[in-house]
């Protein structure tokens, strides 16, 4: 795990120093709000709809026990008992009172964390697959070269005004957890004979003007990985829009500029460039992947199979067979803990739950822990002779829910419960949403199924990439929610389709459970999911059934 | 001609904890809408709202929220402000703890 240097401790504490002399003079009058407002931001301090809210970063998505504990003492000493876990595999605190952030922040210091945010048209957190370094399609462990980026990019000379604010993602494996086709740069490692290097797309992203990443190389050399990224950047940063803010993402420039010209910029600048990069850089990868060395796996032992044999408790089964993906390492699985009990609020997890995945990730996991951009924990290094005690003690955490990848695994972001941005609610239609379904104990026969809601056009909780998206708007004065279908955020991304008007709040589950009921006559045979009965039939079915009215007027 | 007045009151979040809280005439806060002063002159309404923007010190963010009056106290126009007077729905925090 990155461990921080001298420099980064220093760093942490001087912010921290500084913030609180800041919040003194807020509180005292000698700050004005305006004064103070870019300074809180910049330490995560956000004031939302009811209270301030603190964010709080978790670099690729991993931490170890000390950090989760410390996470809910947080909760307990300084808020109301919970975090939520956000799909950008952040910590929010959404009670914190102002004279207390600066001993947050210290607390947070104490295990190198921080709220810090990278503010401004910069490039911003890189983030990486949470299934990284453990994944068994994994190529490579993605984050050394997400830290390599991150380190890079900070303090860049040439890259502290941008047009936009620039976000990079990076996958090591095939299967695309990362969304990479969702972000300025996408970076998904490949092989080439034999050699590591990586698909480069760029241009895509989501909120306001969703768009999918276009491939630009199809493969960069790990070795030219900098120097290629530098010549993107620097091509976006000459051509990039810097009289519309809602113009300016590289994925208007790629739209607007076509990426065979973009391809041949980058190719040109990539020549001159090149040269001026002496290898430095992959020393310092070298030094990087140290510090995310694989655990000491335990050799495979019996009962290896044995605990997937039919002798088992139906109970834990179903929790097998939804909430365990194939570890690179023999013997191993990686565990998903879901978040997303029915009825319970997407993302959130109690003091005494983080105290207990922190007590189960060291007594079974190697002591680590990950977030997942889905809202959920993941256990990455879990050996599979563990498997039954680990259930069990997620069971008495109440945290044993199956329903990873189902319809009740719901994204939601905050929504008008706590967004000050909010246009709606989104959390109360997510939790309807689960609790109906499973009262109609359907979930496991409906299959995969993403459905990913947001509360406006920032689209938080990746609505656009849902199998199924919901968007909560105003419209006349009520709360709207436009349905989108045959969104993906995997490795075929592709944007939701507009299926037609809005639906009441009152309405809007009634709907989804005509989409699902219908799709469930729809469909092939039981093993087509519903992204691929959409793909084969088209919208229209689809359309009918979430407005029957329509279709017997026509 | 009448015209019915549109009602007004000033809101804003207490700068420590960011509650949401009420200005009652002349120049205390409240956290419960229906204890909020209720008002329908345009000139006491920017008056109110001078008033908040310079507690500086005291509170942040403060706006003119529109009200409609009622028997027991005045309610919110907007649910964005409903929302805003009574707390989240997922959990009974803010206001609604006991
Ligand atoms: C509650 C306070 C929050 C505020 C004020 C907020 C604000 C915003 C804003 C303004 C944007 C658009 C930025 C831009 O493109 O210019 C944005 C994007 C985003 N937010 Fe949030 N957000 C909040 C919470 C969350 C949460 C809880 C999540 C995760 C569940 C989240 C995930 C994201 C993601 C993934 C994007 C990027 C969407 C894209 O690719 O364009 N945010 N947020
Ligand atoms: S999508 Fe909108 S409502 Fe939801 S968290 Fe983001 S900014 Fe807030």
């Amino acid at each position: 795990m990155y461990q921080y240097s001298n420099f980064d401790h220093e760093f942490v504490a001087q912010r921290v120093a500084q913030f609180r002399a800041q919040v003194a003079r807020r509180l005292d009058g000698s700050l004005s709000e305006e004064e103070f407002k870019p300074l809180r931001l910049m330490n995560g301090l956000y004031l939302q709809l009811h209270a301030y809210m603190l964010r709080v970063a978790i670099p690729y998505g991993t931490l170890n026990g000390r950090q989760m504990d410390q996470l809910a003492t947080i909760a307990e000493r300084w808020d109301k008992d919970y975090g939520h876990f956000t799909t950008r595999q952040n910590i929010q605190f959404n009670w914190p009172k102002l004279e207390d952030v600066p001993d947050i922040l210290q607390a947070l210091a104490d295990v190198e964390m921080h709220a810090i945010q990278t503010s401004g048209n910069t490039i911003r957190n890189v983030t990486a697959d949470h299934f990284a370094g453990a994944a068994a399609d994994e190529i490579a462990d993605p984050r050394p070269i997400a830290e390599l980026i991150r380190q890079w990019s900070t303090d860049h000379p040439e890259f502290q005004f941008l047009p936009r604010k620039f976000k990079i993602a990076v996958t090591g494996s095939p299967h695309d957890r990362a969304v990479t086709q969702a972000h300025d740069i996408g970076l998904r490692m490949t092989l080439q004979d034999g050699l590591r290097g990586f698909e480069v797309i760029v241009g895509g992203g989501l909120g306001r003007t969703p768009m999918i990443g276009k491939t630009l190389s199809p493969f960069v050399p790990l070795e030219d990985i900098l120097p290629y990224l530098e010549a993107v950047v620097s091509t976006y940063n000459l051509l990039g829009r810097r009289d519309n803010k809602y113009k300016a993402r590289i994925k208007i420039t790629t739209h607007e500029h076509g990426i065979d010209d973009i391809k041949h910029r980058v190719e040109t600048k990539f020549v001159k460039i090149k040269p001026l990069f002496t290898g430095e850089d992959m020393h310092i990868l070298k030094e990087i992947e140290r510090h995310f060395e694989p655990p000491n796996f335990k050799p495979a032992k019996p009962p290896v199979e044995a605990i997937s044999t039919t002798s088992q408790p139906p109970a834990f089964r179903a929790w097998l067979d939804t909430n365990i993906t194939p570890h690179k390492v023999p013997g191993y699985a990686i565990v998903s803990v879901s978040l997303k009990k029915p009825g319970a609020t997407p993302g959130d997890a109690s003091a005494a739950q983080m105290r207990a995945l922190a007590d189960i990730a060291r007594d079974f996991g190697h002591d680590e822990l990950r977030i997942s951009n889905e809202q959920n924990v993941i256990l990455p290094h879990v050996h599979r002779a563990d498997l039954p005690q680990v259930y069990h003690a997620l069971r008495q955490a109440d945290l044993a829910t199956a329903n990873i990848g189902l319809i009740s695994d719901i994204i939601a972001c905050p929504g008008m419960d706590y967004c000050a941005l909010a246009t709606a609610r989104s959390i109360p239609v997510a939790q309807q949403i689960a609790t109906r379904f499973h009262a109609l104990k359907l979930e496991h026969d409906i299959g995969p199924l993403k459905l990913k809601i947001s509360g406006c056009v920032n689209a938080c909780g990746h609505h656009h990439v849902g199998h199924i998206g919901i968007l909560g708007l105003e419209k006349a004065g009520v709360e709207s929610y436009q349905i989108t279908l045959g969104g993906d955020a995997g490795e075929e991304a592709e944007i939701g389709t507009h299926a037609g008007p809005g639906f009441g709040a009152d309405q809007i589950v009634p709907a989804i459970e005509r989409l699902i009921l219908g799709y469930l006559h729809l469909r092939a045979n039981e093993t087509e999911s519903f992204l691929e009965a959409y793909r084969r039939l088209g919208l229209a079915p689809f359309k009918a059934l979430l407005y029957p009215q329509e279709k017997k007027a026509a | 001609m009448s015209v019915t007045p549109i009602s007004k009151v000033v809101t804003a979040n207490d700068l420590r904890s960011g509650e949401v809280i009420y200005l009652r005439f002349p120049h205390s806060w409240t956290p419960e809408l229906s204890k909020a002063s209720v008002i329908t002159d345009d000139d006491l309404a920017q008056a109110g709202l001078a008033f908040a923007k310079g507690q500086a010190n005291v509170v942040v963010g403060a706006y003119l929220s529109d009200v409609v009056a009622e028997i027991d106290g005045p309610k919110a126009s907007h649910f964005r402000d409903t929302f805003r007077s009574t707390g989240p729905s997922n959990y009974r925090h803010g206001k609604q703890e006991i």
